[in-house]
């Protein structure tokens, strides 16, 4: 079965999708090899659902966005492998949140990452994951020259192998 | 795109996403397709095994893909109706961007079904 990538889109919003813009300087195919097995790979998680720890980090800026539509808060929140008892805050103002925030394994599955450790089909998980708010076309320079960077140097200090990114 | 620049940066990526065309458009390295609501890239809360389904191929697309702009789609059907599906996926308000642009088009109401 081949997805229909629009079934959940509202119809007007099609045409905007229909004919994406490349961002300069990303118009050429790129692929890093997976080196190790799979069964010995330390894989990393990254949301874009905006996912920050409730009682100890600050929420992402939801009122920039309010203020002004065509911004999105361009920074990260690194999460611990470990989020039982760690309630999540979401900010996020595109998708209705309910869901993720009744398990966080809709948007940044750790638990299940767990049994694929757990199965031998992963080596481990990262001790930590990222998240981010991703509504970011106003925002690209700091999104490419800050947050990015960040989040690689975060990968490379603790030595992921891949990581699996899922948009929301 | 992100995943473009932590794979540019060394380390592989791969994206599990509703809108596979769009990211594979956008060359993203490797891509896992979903047909899921906004929201909900790894299915619904507590659906674990749809969780570990679309987990395992994202990393087993990740560790064997041999080209770029490489897609898998899931053969999973979303459980819901689509319109039942459509209405629960979206904020409660719609979003600024989206607010915007209905108020510019003057139309307030024909997506919200």
């Amino acid at each position: 079965m081949l997805v229909d990538s629009y079934r959940f889109l509202p119809k007007s919003f099609i045409p905007l999708y229909e004919n994406p813009a490349r961002i300069e300087g990303e118009d050429q195919p790129i692929l890093t090899p997976f080196a190790p097995r799979l069964a010995d790979a330390t894989i990393g998680l990254l949301s874009s659902a905006g996912l920050s720890l409730s009682s100890e980090q600050a929420p992402f800026d939801l009122d920039g966005e309010r203020a002004n539509p065509m911004w999105g808060d361009p920074g990260y929140r690194v999460l611990p492998h470990e989020l039982a008892g760690r309630p999540l805050t979401m900010s996020h103002l595109h998708v209705n949140p309910a869901d993720i925030i009744a398990d966080h394994n809709v948007a940044l599955p750790s638990d299940r990452l767990d049994e694929l450790v757990a199965a031998g089909r992963v080596g481990r998980a990262a001790p930590h994951h990222t998240s981010v708010m991703g509504y970011q076309e106003a925002g690209l320079a700091a999104w490419r020259n800050e947050t990015a960077p960040a989040i690689v140097e975060l990968l490379r200090s603790e030595g992921v192998d891949g990581v699996v990114l899922a948009p929301v | 795109m992100l995943a473009r620049r932590i794979e540019a940066a060394g380390i592989p990526t791969v994206v599990v996403t509703m809108m596979p065309l769009t990211a594979t458009q956008l060359l993203a390295p490797r891509v896992v397709g979903v047909e899921f609501p906004f929201g909900h890239p790894f299915g619904q809360p507590g659906d674990v095994d749809t969780q570990r389904l679309v987990l395992e191929t994202a990393v087993t697309v990740l560790a064997g893909a041999a080209e770029p702009v490489t897609r898998v789609d899931i053969d999973r059907e979303w459980p819901q109706p689509r319109g039942e599906a459509y209405r629960a996926w979206q904020p409660a308000e719609p979003s600024p961007i989206v607010a915007l642009l209905l108020n510019r088009q003057g139309r307030g109401s024909e997506d919200r079904r």
